[in-house]
């Protein structure tokens, strides 16, 4: 089920640590990196490979706000809203950006393509208002500037 | 220009590759240290040069070091803090991206200071391009001989290696990273006993900052007296302050410890945006008390911004001009911490919550007469009496911004509106 390259990169990570279960947010990362979220049967299958209980495992997951259970879209959007960007407009990034797509918080549009939710600060405070789309940042924001990146995801598909 | 400590030769430019980092001069502190001094040297050096920790609480790193135990036969670990989540801070990420070296020889040097032959990183899980540029720098660090065994023939082992995060503003508390690191949420440990003694696995560890560490190989190379001399007494050298807000030149400036606050503002960050009125700061990170305009004559050092009430934190200082909303900006503050909390404890499980609840309907023109004594009363109880210090750092803005802009939340309160607005029509 899961991939061999997958397989390679558990085991690279776990070998960096005198525990197994070290390697465990890791591993969840890389996993989600490669199969958008986390599905129950890679969670049995990393509980497995590191003889974590299941429940260990998805106590983890819902701790950690990066890490999910439900798919995304193919574009995630996350706009941060705290204060710096609240300071220049961060608040009405978002509004925009909700309003464009049609989709509110922690919603992703009927194509699956756009995503979005509200984070914290991304240490990105000195090109505020920031977002980071996926893992691309995109700072020093205003209207036109996420109107541009979005016609050409959209573009992209 | 002041002097440049960990910003020198990457002022405008980066020095990605070893190589580049090699022709300014880079890894001859290590050199030098490997192949001279004895690991209680290199720490007397750094005590000395009183260099502070940079990742917030201000502790000086030369004697944390020294309380590695020494005859213990447990490994030894040193933990690299690049989680840098404190709303308003943005540092780390330039030293990461402009001088990953620097902050590799760092981590060598302060490795070989405690007796630790293994390192681990952790760094945010937002910073992805960051994280692939450090495995690039452990890499090359690698085939270069400055980590793995026997670097530089000086018969010293260490290896380094990257841990990502995944989003948790708790897991930059030193315990709650080391729980995180061993694959668990973020609970930070009650303390004592200290991760000196008992750390990561139980062994003795330290956790350092990035910007501490990256300013390590500058004091061996330019000597403890050097690295003293530019700060002020008993907070040595420089300090990457990340000014972010209503400010004409938004950016990270490598200032001396001790430089007025009004200087950074005016001087560095260009002034205030639009010619605006400058009404409030928050020197060092969401989780310091707010300063007035009246205020920003203090000298940017620990001890000078701890004597009026406020701390200098991460370095991250907020400027707001006079269209700023206090109840909105401290409310979307509270927010941030009840969505962080970690909720072992219940003042701050229930604290934040509670702070956030209130200002909220403070916020949305529904606050009752006595609001505002909750939220002091709250942020008293939440103060001292928890595990770790995330509960003093929700309460400590809600009580200095309702004691400086009392009027302001009073005016929320009886007159259901923003009087910011009101100015601004
Ligand atoms: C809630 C909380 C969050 C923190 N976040 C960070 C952080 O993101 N980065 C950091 O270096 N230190 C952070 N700290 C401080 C660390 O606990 C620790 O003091 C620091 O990493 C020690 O390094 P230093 O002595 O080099 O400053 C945080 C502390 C608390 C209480
Ligand atoms: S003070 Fe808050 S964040 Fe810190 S351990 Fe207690 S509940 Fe967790
Ligand atoms: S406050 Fe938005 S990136 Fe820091």
């Amino acid at each position: 089920m899961l991939s061999e390259s997958l397989l390679e990169k558990y085991r690279d990570l776990t070998s960096r640590y005198p525990t197994k279960r070290s390697a465990l947010i890791p591993i969840l990362l890389t996993t989600q990196e490669e199969m958008g979220y986390l599905t129950p049967e890679s969670v049995r299958f990393i509980s497995d490979y590191l003889k974590i209980p299941e429940i260990q495992v998805y106590e983890v997951i819902t701790f950690y706000s990066m890490l999910r259970t439900t798919p995304v879209g193919k574009y995630h959007i996350q706009v941060c809203t705290n204060i710096s960007c609240l300071l220049l407009g961060g608040e009405e990034i978002f509004e925009h950006i909700s309003k464009r797509l049609g989709i509110k918080e922690g919603e992703t549009t009927p194509d699956n393509l756009f995503s979005l939710v509200e984070v914290e600060c991304l240490g990105a405070c000195c090109n505020a208002p920031a977002m980071q789309i996926n893992y691309k940042y995109h700072e020093d924001l205003s209207v036109q500037k996420v109107d541009k990146i979005l016609d050409q995801l959209k573009q992209q598909g | 220009m002041p002097e440049l400590v960990v910003l020198r030769d990457v002022q405008d430019s980066e020095l990605r590759h070893i190589e580049d980092y090699l022709k300014v001069g880079g890894y001859q502190a290590l050199k030098k240290v490997l192949l001279e001094l004895k690991p209680e040297q290199v720490v007397d050096e750094v005590k000395k040069s009183g260099l502070r920790g940079r990742g917030g609480a201000g502790f000086p790193t030369g004697m944390k070091w020294s309380f590695i135990p020494k005859n213990v036969d447990k490994p030894k670990y040193l933990v690299v803090n690049a989680d840098e989540s404190e709303p308003g801070t943005c540092k780390d990420r330039v030293i990461i991206e402009r001088n990953p070296h620097l902050l590799m020889e760092g981590i060598v040097i302060g490795s070989y200071a405690i007796g630790a032959h293994c390192c681990y990183l952790y760094i945010r899980g937002e910073y992805y391009e960051q994280a692939q540029i450090l495995s690039l720098a452990i890499e090359e660090a690698y085939q270069h001989g400055f980590l793995g065994k026997n670097i530089l023939r000086s018969g010293y082992d260490l290896d380094v290696h990257l841990h990502r995060g995944a989003g948790a503003y708790i897991c930059g508390e030193e315990t709650g990273l080391l729980e995180s690191l061993e694959g668990k949420k973020g609970w930070p440990r009650l303390k004592p006993p200290f991760p000196a003694v008992v750390g990561l696995y139980g062994c003795p560890t330290v956790i350092n900052n990035v910007e501490t560490l990256a300013t390590v190989p500058r004091i061996m190379e330019r000597g403890a007296d050097w690295f003293a001399s530019l700060g002020t007494p008993k907070n040595g050298g420089t300090r990457l302050f990340a000014v972010s807000g209503h400010v004409n030149k938004p950016g990270t400036y490598e200032l001396p410890l001790g430089i007025p606050l009004r200087e950074i503002i005016f001087n560095y960050a260009g002034g205030m945006k639009d010619d605006k009125v400058l009404k409030a700061v928050i020197p060092g990170g969401s989780s310091c008390p707010i300063l007035t305009a009246d205020e920003i004559d203090v000298k940017m050092d620990f001890d000078s911004v701890a004597a009026i009430g406020s701390m200098l934190g991460s370095g991250g200082v907020v400027v707001m001009n006079e269209e700023a909303c206090m109840v909105k900006v401290l409310l979307r503050i509270a927010k941030f911490y009840a969505h962080e909390s970690c909720g072992q404890c219940t003042p701050c499980r229930e604290g934040t919550t509670w702070l956030k609840n209130i200002l909220q309907r403070v916020n949305d023109g529904q606050g009752r007469p006595k609001d505002l004594d909750h939220l002091m009363g709250i942020a008293f109880n939440m103060i001292g009496t928890t595990i770790c210090p995330l509960s003093d750092a929700a309460a400590l803005p809600v009580r200095s911004f309702i004691q400086k802009f009392r009027k302001e939340f009073e005016y929320h309160v009886h007159q259901k509106a923003c009087d910011v607005a009101q100015v601004m029509v």
